[in-house]
């Protein structure tokens, strides 16, 4: 219960705030201001998580979003969410963590076995081994997943809320740190509007864990400072806990900011959890920072092995200090700062440095605390099974390949690592910039960006690592960044004071030697060594994004923030090339991982899509319609009664509407009102039939192609007047036709005097069907409906049940039917008064699946179901409304290219099973063969299938099975028998026919 | 995500925009008259330049107008946009 590693002082804890969490069922105490991971090593907890492939234990070995190891499962039920950073995750009161990917527990866990067999795992072993059969990769796949672990994900629905928010800004400063703070300043004082984030809970960024000092004072007073004029500044915004996850094209960089993440779940029902921005920047400022490099030594990954950096953070900022004896593993000047505040804290420090005679600053400074140099020293190896105990180190032969002499050893609790600094250069990455090798500071920094995306880069991701130098960059990068976005005049105010001490070079050691075969993890979350590295590259991976694969380097959940240059410079010495030849892997947003609810925002559930419903929609849900989505909209796809199932209620609905009358909600048909003297010219261009001689008030049914001389869309246009038509369309393909008539009005025929606007909003339509709905509809106008003077594809404007309407005697069904189209706002008073006077004749509502079915009977197409873009009006059986006469319309041409006018097509034909009770799968495919098995060439597929109760079998019972399907060259092959194979095994075997399966002579439509 | 400067509108998110290929691909006034081949040109064939290319795009969410415009296919830089009618811009020398 006691914080065992706690210091006395400490200088962004608040002590007076105690809390407690809990971590795999153990109590805690920390206090407010502290990570998760700070309370663990506070309480003296060092093992938190399993390697992925070996299990081996694993610590906390950074203080930031780059940490590979400790990934905890936060919280439990519906706020449950794996993977999370411990060292990110802000401790609050009652949070309850556990360890992940070990089982049954962190420190007994049956997977560490994998360990001792560490040779039978080597690089590229899923591939190698799982490979046969195939059919069981399934089963493997699951196994590896359990066994590899990554948490577990919620099952039930996230009760957070979460919000997307777009915004600009003239300048987006990325960072927090004392570059960032700069440029937003600088920039800010322009009048620009700006934005800074960072991703941590206050700003200051490495300031946070120093003790430098600005102006003669400690350096936070100066971000006390400027973060309060800033807050003056009415234009800039300032979003802490914000991380910038990606740069898009055109500066346009997306940010999660975890709004209420530090008050724990369920804390806070008014705000937010999180809020995904979506910002377009003028200009931005990168002022990202960098990463430590950890060593690569043998047996580097024990838990208590840590970077120097964080070991530092934790004693500076959290006042926690991991261990009692630190061993500092270095290549460069800046694991002193952490020998000494480690020293300072009261440890018993030793610096390993593989330098040969470090004599820096710091190193002095050091020295002076009684801190034991070795210099010219590599680890060779580690002890201690759950936590490190000591080091084996030895002397570096001169070319530093090799080690000499007689190990000794050195006892410690901790292995502070640092191995120099990667500049945080993945946001610049992501805008397309590309890098450059600084081959004496052995880092990848900034080079040219590109024009699209202009952005600048400031401190130490820019390689800038000293602090004047830092301020400096940062002031001048915000000054011009507003300059270039049309603020100010380019010239930075002064930069505050501050001072660094000089540093002696860095000394590169990539993978530090050692004798015998010891695992020296380059990549610690997914378990690759260095010698998976030279595997890779014997088995013949040259490019640097086949040994990321193949050794899985950088594929964990940190994206290899730790590991990646460490994994090219090894592959580099062993191919003897430079780094820069190597090249770099992809980076890819988002930089650290985020919530599908964030991305997702306000958009779900119900939101997600948006619906579109008719005027009908209330009764169709009020008496008990199921839906179906055709497009945005929502269609009652049946009407079932007490106890119906789909395939019970479609019957009944097909069935009342051939004998009595059907009524259906054709609202959602497309519909485009076409005006101007150029109409007629523009229809003839549109569809295969002709169109000048249409009578008003008449109605003809018309075919587009696409240039290819495929169909797709289809509908009945009616001439309202001289120069004015009424199109419809298919409900799906309404936005399509419109956008394709106004694109050939606006770039080829801008000069023809049409115009054309969407109404499918404007009009309810209800369609009634069968033997009674003439009958019906005369009791509820004037109109003369009969035949005479109504015919079939004739249109009257009147009144409908006491309100104006246009009726539409056309039929999709092969009845009489009659479409009453109201405005819009009257489409509900037409049901309920039709559905009312309906009664006597027991009016049946029928959805789109009766609809389906009733126009298959009469072999109607579908577009898009029984047409898939490869269907020529020929193909579908519509060579008969293809004008012989117009000398061109829209795919005319192409129905004579040789391909499409070849007799030996894919056509449309109908199918009746042998067995009438047997229903066809929609998209099963047609045969020949005489054993239809796979391999199978298939001459064709079913596109529509279902059992009609209109039709009768073959002994004389009403319902049978009915199907279309396009099938070689069957307009010649009625008649004959095909085979039909199914996933069963079975083979059906069906006669191929018309496609029409009811009153062919169309009698019943005319009557 | 692209910034698109639509002509009528101004500059808005590619989101709101469709993509509409190759432009200055003129409708054959009179098919009957091409040949398979030149009817298969028209209709089958585009460019796919890397770098410098005229294409069409509609402001679908928009205006709903057709304009064009020039973009370099591998920096995604727009070089120019212009109304539907208006002839190619000169881009030699002053395209950036």
């Amino acid at each position: 219960m006691t914080q065992v590693n706690r210091l006395e002082t400490g200088r962004r804890i608040n002590r007076n705030k105690p809390l407690s969490f809990t971590y795999d069922g153990k109590t805690y105490q920390g206090y407010e201001g502290d990570t998760l991971a700070s309370a663990l090593i506070a309480n003296g907890v060092k093992l938190v998580g399993r390697s992925f492939k070996y299990h081996r234990p694993r610590g906390i070995l950074s203080a930031g979003s780059e940490e590979p190891n400790a990934l905890v499962q936060l919280e439990e039920g519906a706020y449950t969410e794996p993977n999370t950073r411990a060292t990110v995750v802000e401790l609050y009161d009652g949070l309850k963590a556990a360890s992940q990917n070990c089982w049954p527990s962190v420190t007994h866990d049956v997977g560490a076995i994998n360990s001792l067999f560490g040779r039978l795992f080597p690089a590229g072993f899923y591939y190698k081994t799982f490979m046969w059969p195939p059919k069981l990769w399934m089963w493997y796949e699951e196994r590896i997943r359990h066994a590899a672990g990554m948490g577990k994900s919620p099952m039930e629905w996230d009760p957070d809320s979460y919000e997307n928010v777009h915004t600009h800004c003239d300048v987006l400063v990325v960072g927090g740190g004392p570059a960032g703070l700069a440029a937003a300043l600088a920039a800010g004082h322009t009048g620009a509007r700006v934005i800074i984030a960072d991703e941590q809970s206050e700003m200051g960024g490495a300031l946070l864990s120093s003790h430098d000092r600005i102006d003669g004072t400690c350096a936070l007073e100066w971000v006390k400072a400027t973060l309060a004029e800033l807050a003056k500044m009415p234009e800039v915004r300032v979003l802490p806990k914000t991380t910038v996850t990606g740069y898009y094209d055109y500066n346009w960089l997306t940010a999660l900011e975890k709004v209420t993440d530090h008050t724990g779940p369920g804390s806070n029902d008014a705000s937010v959890r999180q809020r995904f921005w979506k910002i377009r920047a003028r200009q931005v400022v990168l002022a990202t920072g960098a990463i430590e490099r950890p060593l690569v030594f043998a047996e580097n990954d024990r838990p208590g092995i840590m970077m120097a950096s964080a070991v530092r953070t934790y004693i500076t900022r959290y006042g926690v200090l991991p261990g009692r004896e630190i061993l500092v593993f270095t290549n460069n000047d800046s694991g002193y700062n952490t020998a000494i505040d480690a020293a300072n804290a009261g440890a018993r420090v030793y610096v390993a440095d593989v330098r040969p005679n470090p004599q820096g600053a710091l190193v002095k400074e050091a020295e002076g605390l009684d801190v034991k140099i070795y210099p010219n020293t590599a680890i060779t190896g580690t002890r201690g099974s759950k936590a490190v105990r000591g080091a084996e180190v030895m002397d570096l032969s001169e070319d530093g390949m090799d080690v000499t002499g007689s190990p000794y050893s050195i006892n410690c609790d901790i292995i502070a690592m640092a191995g120099g600094w990667n500049p945080t250069v993945h946001l610049f990455s992501q805008s397309r910039g590309k890098l450059t090798w600084d081959d004496d500071a052995l880092m990848f920094v900034p080079g040219d960006g590109v024009t699209i995306n202009p952005s600048r880069s400031a401190g130490s991701c820019n390689g800038t690592m000293t602090l004047p130098a830092v301020l400096a960059e940062g002031f001048s990068a915000g000054v011009r960044a507003a300059m270039d976005a049309g603020f100010g005049d380019g010239s930075a105010p002064a930069a505050p004071q501050a001072s660094s001490l000089a540093e002696e070079p860095i000394r590169a050691m990539w993978e530090v030697p050692c004798h015998g075969h010891r695992k020296k993890f380059h990549e610690f979350q997914n378990d690759s060594t260095a010698a998976d590295l030279r595997l890779a590259i014997q088995e013949g991976m040259i490019s640097i994004e086949h040994t990321k694969r193949y050794t899985t380097t950088g594929m964990g959940t940190d994206q290899g923030k730790t590991s990646n240059v460490n994994g090219l410079a090894i592959m580099a010495e062993y191919q003897k090339r430079e780094i820069p030849a190597v090249g770099t892997t992809t980076f890819r947003p988002p930089y650290t991982p985020q919530a599908f609810g964030a991305i997702a925002g306000q958009d779900r559930r119900h939101l997600f899509e948006q619906e579109r419903t008719t005027a009908m929609h209330p009764w169709h849900v009020a008496n008990g319609a199921v839906f179906e989505d055709v497009g945005d909209w929502k269609r009652p796809r049946y009407f079932p009664k007490d106890g119906e199932n789909m395939h019970a209620a479609v019957q009944r609905e097909c069935r009342a509407t051939r004998e009595s009358v059907g009524i259906m909600d054709a609202s959602t048909l497309g519909k485009i009102d076409i005006q101007g003297p150029d109409s007629v010219k523009l229809l003839e261009m549109l569809y295969t039939n002709a169109w000048d001689k249409l009578g008003i008030n008449r109605c003809r049914y018309g075919v587009m192609l696409n240039e290819h001389g495929m169909i797709f869309d289809d509908g009945v246009t009616t001439r309202l007047g001289e120069n004015h038509f009424h199109m419809t369309t298919t409900t799906g393909g309404a936005a399509r036709v419109l956008a394709w008539i106004e694109e050939w009005l606006q770039t080829e025929w801008p000069d023809w005097q049409v115009y054309c606007t969407t109404v499918t909003e404007q009009w309810s339509v209800a369609t009634i069907s069968g033997p009674n709905a003439r009958a019906l509809l005369s009791e509820l106008t004037d109109a003369d409906l009969e035949a005479k003077s109504l015919p079939f594809m004739a249109m009257v404007e009147t009144t409908v049940a006491g309100v104006p309407a246009r009726v539409y005697r056309i039929s999709f069904t092969g009845e009489v039917a009659f479409e009453i189209n109201v405005p819009q706002t009257y489409g509900l008073h037409l049901w309920e008064t039709l559905m009312t006077h309906g009664e006597k004749y027991d009016i049946c509502p029928y959805g789109t699946e009766a609809m389906h079915v009733l126009r298959a009977e009469k072999g109607f197409i579908i577009v898009g179901q029984d047409t898939d873009g490869t269907a020529t009006p020929r193909d579908a059986g519509l060579d008969w409304i293809v004008s012989r006469k117009k000398t061109d319309f829209l795919g005319r041409r192409s129905l004579t290219r040789s391909d499409t006018a070849s007799t030996y097509r894919k056509e449309l034909v109908g199918l009746l099973t042998d067995d009438p009770s047997e229903v066809l799968p929609e998209g099963a495919h047609l045969s020949d063969a005489d054993n239809p098995k796979p391999p199978l060439q298939a001459i064709g597929h079913v596109t529509s299938s279902y059992r009609s109760p209109n039709i009768a079998a073959p002994d004389g019972s009403m319902g049978r099975s009915i199907a279309m399907a396009m099938l070689r060259d069957g307009h010649s092959r009625h008649g004959e028998t095909i085979k039909v194979p199914l996933m069963d095994g079975r083979v059906v075997t069906a006669k191929v026919t018309a496609p029409i399966f009811f009153d062919p002579e169309g009698v019943r439509t005319r009557g | 995500m692209l910034l698109i400067k639509c002509p009528w509108c101004g500059e808005r998110d590619l989101t709101e925009f469709t993509a509409g290929g190759e432009g200055h691909i003129a409708r054959p006034l009179e098919p009957d008259t091409l040949s398979d081949e030149a009817w298969g040109d028209y209709i089958f064939f585009r460019k796919n330049p890397k770098g410098v290319h005229f294409e069409r795009w509609v402001h679908t969410q928009g205006c709903r107008r057709w304009f064009n415009a020039v973009r370099d296919t591998l920096t995604d830089e727009f070089l120019a946009y212009y109304k539907v009618g208006e002839p190619k811009p000169d881009l030699e020398g002053g395209g950036k």
